[in-house]
């Protein structure tokens, strides 16, 4: 046998390099299932990146709707203003609370008028006919109860205004919002795994000859897999670049239509650069997932030989 | 070398294709194995190439024991022993040089050594100015001397040839046996399966007749001499 010069690791390097550069050729060369399996990838990950992005606008919009269901504690009338202030202090102390202000007696009546139109008949209402209170917004809605109990356990609080059944509707509908959110992400993940794989599959197929005379030539699996590992690395990373553009794009035009329908205006659209980071930390990875771990699951059966 | 001790191989279907074979190979050595299709000559080189596992008995080839091989060894065996295939089997879309350069890769030569071995195996094989050919652009023997020079680069230990004539004219398949004579000569052990008589018939050279899995002749004279005197 021939004695090869160098060490080991210098034979790693070269083979390395040598394996990475046969996984950038064999994307072009055999360009048109390369093709195949950018388009593949591109149309999954549009479909999972649009059903993300309406899935949590929708969600976002539960959770304002749920932040506007506030609670509202009435003051013990015997507590002059100073005093009654000190309980805003003392809700605020307490766990789950996003938001308390305190709103005077005085505050409360001006609202109530300016609520009813400001109407002639209103402006002689006494003040004393309200009560101080403080409008608490909470944290989580889910523990509405145990919050209210404990906002009427303070001293100086008469009684406590909460909608429960009403944040229990809102709970139960960003529950039902998340379970659909992950479970239709986790379909579209499968079959756009399923639908990747089989193009990768059938790339794999069109060059079993070539995977059967890397191993009659003594070629190791790893030496084997380490091109194709690339080559999904490149098709998943342009197919994960592109399909972000277009989203992108598909997004903005969608946010844009919205806005100028005056119907839809009640519908507060997240801009496309709040989404950003997540969006490109999900594309890159789902890419570079269904790229190397599609090539990896395809070429199993043909290493076989 | 090859030692077969009471190799029998059953497929999984049920299908007997050797029963208690025992041969031996000594290195060096240049050997025709004929036998009719379905014979087991096929079963025999999938057994040397380890990309069949034998129901029963031992087999070593070149140092290893191929009835306890790990898959991890399997490429280490493969590049001692290089083969040769009725149909060529060349990456299409390489060059002759990158197609021969191939099997360095595998073994992590530089490409200092790729450049100074490979002209060097074409040349021997008669394709100095080939390399920058591809596959499709050269004759069906230009064809297999490029798979003899790919089996030769890493100077394997023995070469197996699978029909390598098959596909060839009379004259192009007597030039193949000259060259894999002339590699015999150099010190490598060369196997050679055929069921081509004429052309064993001009080689006085060891032949191992099978037939329904049995060796049933192996001498110097061979097998078709016998059958024809």
């Amino acid at each position: 046998m021939t004695e090869w010069t160098g060490t080991i690791s210098m034979k790693r390097i070269r083979k390395l390099g040598y394996l990475f550069k046969e996984g950038v050729r064999n994307m072009f060369t055999h360009g048109f299932m390369s093709f195949a399996a950018i388009c593949v990838t591109v149309a999954c990950l549009v479909i999972i990146g649009s059903f993300s992005s309406i899935l949590y606008n929708l969600s976002r919009m539960v959770k304002t709707l749920e932040r506007e269901n506030q609670i509202t504690a009435f003051i013990d009338d015997s507590y002059d203003e100073q005093t009654a202030k000190t309980v805003e202090t003392a809700i605020r102390r307490l766990d789950n609370i996003r938001e308390a202000n305190f709103v005077s007696r005085k505050e409360a009546g001006r609202r109530f008028i300016e609520q009813q139109g400001g109407g002639e008949a209103y402006q002689g209402i006494d003040e004393k006919t309200f009560s101080d209170r403080v409008v608490i917004t909470l944290e989580d809605n889910s523990k509405m109860a145990e919050t209210v109990a404990l906002v009427e356990q303070i001293h100086g609080v008469d009684h406590v205004n909460a909608r429960e059944e009403l944040a229990e509707g809102f709970t139960t509908l960003q529950r039902v919002l998340n379970i659909a959110s992950a479970a239709i992400i986790l379909i579209l993940l499968i079959v756009s795994l399923f639908m990747i794989s089989n193009t990768i599959k059938l790339a794999m197929y069109d060059r079993r000859d070539e995977i059967g005379i890397m191993k009659m030539v003594g070629a190791t699996n790893r030496f084997i897999r380490f091109p194709y590992m690339v080559e999904g690395f490149l098709i998943g990373v342009i197919a994960a670049a592109l399909a972000f553009f277009i989203d992108w794009g598909i997004y903005n035009l969608i946010a844009k239509q919205i806005q100028n329908v005056d119907a839809l205006k009640l519908f507060d659209i997240v801009p496309f650069s709040k989404l950003l980071l997540p969006m490109i930390a999900t594309f890159g990875a789902a890419g570079l997932f269904v790229g190397i771990f599609g090539s990896v699951m395809s070429i199993r059966k043909f290493l076989d030989v | 070398m090859i030692e077969f001790k009471n190799v029998t191989m059953v497929y999984d279907q049920g299908n007997r294709a050797l029963e208690n074979v025992s041969l031996k190979i000594d290195d060096g050595e240049f050997v025709f194995l004929v036998g009719p299709s379905g014979s087991g000559k096929s079963t025999i080189i999938r057994l040397l190439t380890a990309e069949l596992e034998p129901t029963s008995g031992s087999i070593s080839v070149n140092g290893y024991q191929l009835d306890r091989i790990k898959s991890r060894q399997i490429p280490y065996l493969r590049r001692t022993v290089g083969v040769i295939f009725q149909d060529f089997r060349l990456i299409e879309n390489k060059t002759v040089f990158d197609n021969v350069a191939f099997s360095m890769r595998v073994v992590g030569a530089s490409n200092k050594q790729i450049k100074k071995r490979v002209p060097y195996v074409l040349d021997l094989v008669g394709l100095e100015n080939r390399g920058r050919r591809y596959p499709t652009e050269l004759s069906g023997g230009e064809q297999q001397r490029v798979a003899i020079a790919r089996a030769l680069v890493n100077n394997p230990s023995m070469i197996i040839a699978d029909e390598p004539t098959g596909n060839l004219d009379p004259v192009r398949s007597y030039e193949i046996m000259m060259l894999l004579e002339r590699i015999n000569a150099l010190g490598t052990t060369v196997v050679v399966v055929t069921h081509e008589r004429e052309l064993v018939n001009r080689f006085t050279k060891r032949v191992i007749a099978i037939d329904e899995g049995n060796v049933i002749n192996d001498g110097m004279d061979g097998y078709y001499i016998n059958e024809e005197n």
